[in-house]
């Protein structure tokens, strides 16, 4: 089960996923994504409290538009991811890749 | 430890993913295994599944694909079993991060993971029988 919520903070699109994300609802993040972006976001941050789980299906949705926010500067940021799921992103080497930051403070400020 | 066998049929949509992970959690749930070990172990025989469930079957729910897990001395092996189209994981060039990244592709990564995450890996196709087999080591 997935759920994603969307909040709009000075200036800043937040996204709360909640549950988990692998091949079967996907689509779902990609789609909330993608929404943001046609409406003209240039900040988007992953709220990553309430995952609990991202299979590659999950952590493809990010990978994908990587390319496109560097060339839109469209800033995207996740934070406080548990320590299980950071881990994923750590072994395929994604920390390096993606903005992410242990909270929403230091997200904020960096 | 004693010995542990554990089976499960899974239906080839991927809807049957959470079922897997939940199959997974109970059955790694009685072995000393530490809570990052479990979510990665889930993780890689997911993608397996996922991949086969997705390209083997073309999301067919009609065919299955089995999973048996054992404990040896040392060892613990997932033995997924399908009659799909045959798929050998390790003839599979693991593709590059950045060109995974410049692609826009969104496949790949599961195989990096399984690769990364697994400590041996075999594959084997007979008579229309597929087995791949994935073994976590643990000291015992």
């Amino acid at each position: 089960m997935l759920t994603i919520e969307t909040l709009q903070e000075n200036g800043h699109d937040i996204l709360f996923l909640k549950g988990e994300v692998d091949a079967s609802n996907s689509v779902i993040l990609d789609e909330a994504i993608t929404k943001l972006v046609t409406a003209g976001s240039s900040s988007i941050l992953v709220d990553g409290t309430g995952l609990e789980y991202i299979s590659s299906a999950g952590l493809g949705v990010f990978m994908s538009y990587l390319e496109d926010f560097q060339e839109k500067e469209i800033d995207l940021k996740i934070y406080s991811l548990s320590d299980r799921v950071f881990e994923v992103f750590k072994i395929l080497g994604l920390d390096q890749l993606m903005q992410i930051y242990p909270d929403k403070k230091t997200a904020l400020l960096a | 430890m004693p010995e542990m066998k554990h089976q499960m049929r899974i239906s080839c949509q991927t809807t049957a993913l959470s079922e897997l992970r939940v199959f997974l959690k109970k059955t790694l749930g009685e072995l000393r295994i530490s809570d990052i070990d479990q979510h990665q172990i889930t993780l890689a025989v997911e993608e397996v599944c996922a991949n086969l469930i997705i390209h083997s079957h073309n999301c067919n729910a009609q065919d299955y694909i089995e999973l048996n897990v054992k404990q040896n001395p040392g060892k613990l092996i997932f033995e997924i079993t399908d009659e799909g189209k045959a798929f050998n994981m390790l003839d599979y060039e693991v593709p590059d991060l950045n060109k995974v990244k410049g692609e826009k592709r969104k496949g790949g990564l599961g195989i990096i993971l399984v690769k990364k995450i697994m400590d041996e890996i075999e594959f084997e196709s007979s008579k229309g029988t597929n087995t791949c087999r994935l073994i976590k080591w643990f000291q015992s």
